[in-house]
């Protein structure tokens, strides 16, 4: 684990960040508006203070790319109700055990006697439903492509072990949909894309072109290191400066343009597109994925008939804006008052990796990234 | 002429089972098993006079020292940490060194504990006697006496094995301040070693994350390094161990106490290989794990290459760095200067550290 830790810190060297970042400055003329796509990417940004250190005109806007965000609270309802009849383990990530649902939490749910466990991996829930026969295991399927491969080997591995007792509550989304979106609403601001570079690992970035294309928008694939951040701003500031709108890979080392092929299979195996509501947006066409029908016996939400859970937001909450990045978190009403990290209101708020937590967290409670001071 | 007799099998009770294996409810009775377990396993780790003489109560004197008119330090804590031996120590170990500490960074001398145990019906008394042992052997390493102990027993499921709740006293001699309520603009920021082992220890022992790694709880008694530490820099403002919630928490605590601000180096917080990767890989964030013998010190800078090279002389020390200042603006906010020069909040943790999805 020592060399993981050596690897890392070659794209966390100071010098080159800092020669990086200079380069930003010198080629950037006008304002533009990027957009990082991954809740990662926004939570490294604010860590490490890189927002700081780029020119007043490069304006970094949060991307909906937080699965934990983006769950919608019907679907954490309904996970509650699940999680909490007898006979159930409800297996989960760890970052969505305090997400609140309209009236508690998954902590709520185990301190009441309900079976919770933090799982690393779906694969561990599998192994713990072989071990329980007499109870139903259920696992919180959410995120991107990104766990979309490692959830549909869950369904496969739990078929082949003929468990009857696994079940998953399923809220897969996918990035290409919500970037349509984002780009198509008629009051968006965002001029480049840094796409996620995780979700590329799995997905490789084949679908972009048409994206780029068809609204004339820069897309680079970007890593979570310091340096891999400043190598995608870099290149997309590059483009923006010269007038090009290409797809361009800033994150080689991990990201080729197929992506994973298995990975991907296996997605496909198992899962088909549908309309998926996100919170905080609403529903986008195609934009999730469900079970396919040979697998809907693994279908939690069927299993324990919960579909009738409807769910209202909060009013005051501006999540949507910010997650289609028109608004900036400190500029909700509720933002640091109402809202906060311990009783939040809505998406962004409600992960780490949430632009309003991450704002609140890395005390970016006064000043927007909009008014950036150059350094 | 000899006849044999059929053994006889008349109504005699058996004679009870001797539980010397497991605990069971009796050993909390009040009666012979408690005063038998006491007898046997207690008494040869924790002998001292007030101890053995057997009362309800410890009769203490309280130690001549330079100065008597200082005041008694008195603190508690208890302890119910999963699993209960871990790479690095168990929680009879820690049971001792987190009182022994807190007592410590008042700058007051340890003296003397109390130990509460609850054990939890079927609990091995082999590993009873381990951790008895590990009590007394830190107890000795600090210098403190254990002089009054108690045990309740509960059903199974009734706690996880055994819980220990200990009490300390300790001596202050007049004269010194220290609190979290006492740094000041310009005072140097030192920590006596690598953050966030016992918490990430702890983890990979539960064996949950399916994490496999050399990193050792730290749990140690830090009264030692402290007394140096003081005698190197007698005007050294704060003392404190940033245990639960880790530096960044401890460090937030403090600069909300004394209405100051905290600046530090990321780059200088002195932090294990090993626990870094292990916190990369789970997305924890080393700042807000858990230590069991680190220890904050907050002292002014004329005081602080003293303070710094006094550490480093003791065991529990000797990676001893200077991480930050204290400094006027933002007072009670803790700011961190990233390693690439960007500066973000090191804000306080909220619940609990939950590890995140990607």
């Amino acid at each position: 684990m020592t060399d993981t830790f050596a690897l890392l810190n070659q794209f966390r060297n100071a010098e080159l960040v800092k020669a990086g970042i200079a380069e930003i400055h010198r080629i950037t003329t006008r304002h533009w508006a990027i957009m990082e796509i991954c809740g990662g990417q926004t939570h490294a940004i604010l860590r490490y203070g890189l927002d700081e250190l780029l020119p007043e005109n490069v304006e970094l806007v949060h991307g909906p790319g937080c699965p934990v965000c983006v769950t919608p609270l019907e679907l954490i309802d309904k996970a509650l109700a699940i999680a909490s009849q007898p006979d159930v383990i409800f297996t989960t990530f760890g970052d969505m055990m305090r997400v609140p649902g309209s009236n508690r939490d998954l902590f709520s749910i185990k301190a009441e006697g309900g079976k919770v466990r933090v799982v690393y991996s779906p694969l561990d829930a599998v192994k713990i439903a072989a071990e329980n026969p007499d109870k139903q295991v259920v696992f919180f399927a959410i995120g991107f492509e990104t766990t979309a491969p490692v959830n549909a080997m869950s369904v496969l591995q739990a078929k082949a072990l003929g468990l009857k007792n696994f079940s998953i509550l399923v809220s897969q989304v996918c990035v290409p949909p919500a970037m349509h979106a984002i780009l198509s609403a008629p009051e968006n601001r965002v001029k480049g894309f840094l796409a996620a570079g995780h979700v590329c690992s799995v997905m490789g970035y084949w679908e972009y072109p048409d994206i780029s294309q068809k609204y004339h928008i820069p897309i680079v694939v970007t890593g979570f290191e310091p340096l891999d951040l400043v190598e995608g701003i870099l290149m997309t500031v590059r483009q923006l400066e010269e007038g090009r709108a290409v797809v361009e890979n800033a994150y080689s080392r991990v990201v080729s343009e197929n992506g994973n092929i298995p990975a991907q299979e296996l997605i496909k195996k198992v899962f088909e597109p549908c309309d998926r509501g996100w919170r905080g947006i609403g529903e986008i066409p195609m934009s999730g994925l469900g079970l396919r029908k040979e697998f809907a016996d693994f279908n939690a939400e069927t299993r324990f008939d919960v579909g009738a859970i409807k769910t209202r937001e909060s009013e005051i909450c501006i999540a949507g804006q910010i997650l289609r990045g028109t608004r900036k978190p400190p500029e909700c009403p509720a933002f640091g008052t109402l809202c906060n990290q311990d009783h939040p209101l809505g998406a962004t708020m409600v992960s780490s990796e949430g632009a309003c937590a991450a704002y609140l967290r890395y005390g970016r409670s006064r000043t927007g990234i909009s008014e950036n001071k150059t350094s | 002429m000899i006849t044999t007799l059929p053994a006889f099998e008349g109504p005699v009770c058996p004679v009870p089972l001797n539980h010397q294996d497991q605990i069971v409810m009796g050993h909390g009775s009040g009666g012979r098993m408690t005063s038998d377990l006491i007898r046997t396993i207690f008494q040869p780790h924790f002998s001292n006079p007030a101890l053995n003489e057997g009362n309800d109560f410890a009769s203490l004197p309280v130690p001549a020292f330079e100065n008597n008119s200082g005041q008694l330090i008195l603190s508690i804590d208890s302890h119910v940490v999963k699993p209960i031996f871990f790479p690095g120590g168990d929680i009879g170990r820690l049971s001792i060194c987190g009182t022994v500490n807190d007592i410590a960074v008042s700058g007051a001398k340890p003296l003397y504990i109390t130990a509460g145990f609850i054990l939890e019906e079927g609990f091995q008394i082999e590993n009873l006697e381990k951790i008895i042992q590990s009590m007394e052997e830190a107890a000795n390493e600090s210098g403190v006496q254990i002089v009054a102990g108690d045990t309740k027993v509960v059903e199974k499921g009734g706690c996880d094995q055994v819980f220990i709740t200990t009490t300390g006293v300790g001596w202050l001699n007049s004269g010194v301040r220290i609190g979290g309520q006492y740094a000041r603009p310009g005072d140097v920021v030192i920590v006596s070693g690598p953050v966030g082992d016992h918490g990430i220890a702890i983890l990979a022992a539960r064996g949950e994350l399916g994490l496999d790694t050399e990193v050792k709880s730290d749990t140690a008694p830090l009264n030692n390094l402290i007394d140096a530490i003081l005698e190197a820099a007698p005007h050294t403002h704060v003392l404190r161990d940033p245990t639960r919630g880790g530096l960044a928490t401890t460090l937030n605590e403090i600069a909300g106490q004394s209405k100051v601000s905290i600046l530090l180096e990321e780059d200088s917080i002195p932090i294990n290989p090993n626990t870094r990767s292990a916190c990369e890989i789970l997305g924890f964030d080393p700042l807000y794990i858990a230590n069991e013998g680190k220890v904050i010190v907050i002292t002014p800078e004329e005081e602080a290459e003293a303070a710094l090279t006094a550490m480093r002389q003791n065991m529990y020390g000797k990676d001893a760095a200077i991480i930050g200042r204290v400094i006027i603006s933002n007072p009670g906010k803790v700011m961190v200067k990233t390693s690439i020069g960007g500066t973000r909040l090191l804000d306080m943790l909220a619940g609990e550290m939950l590890p995140r999805i990607c």
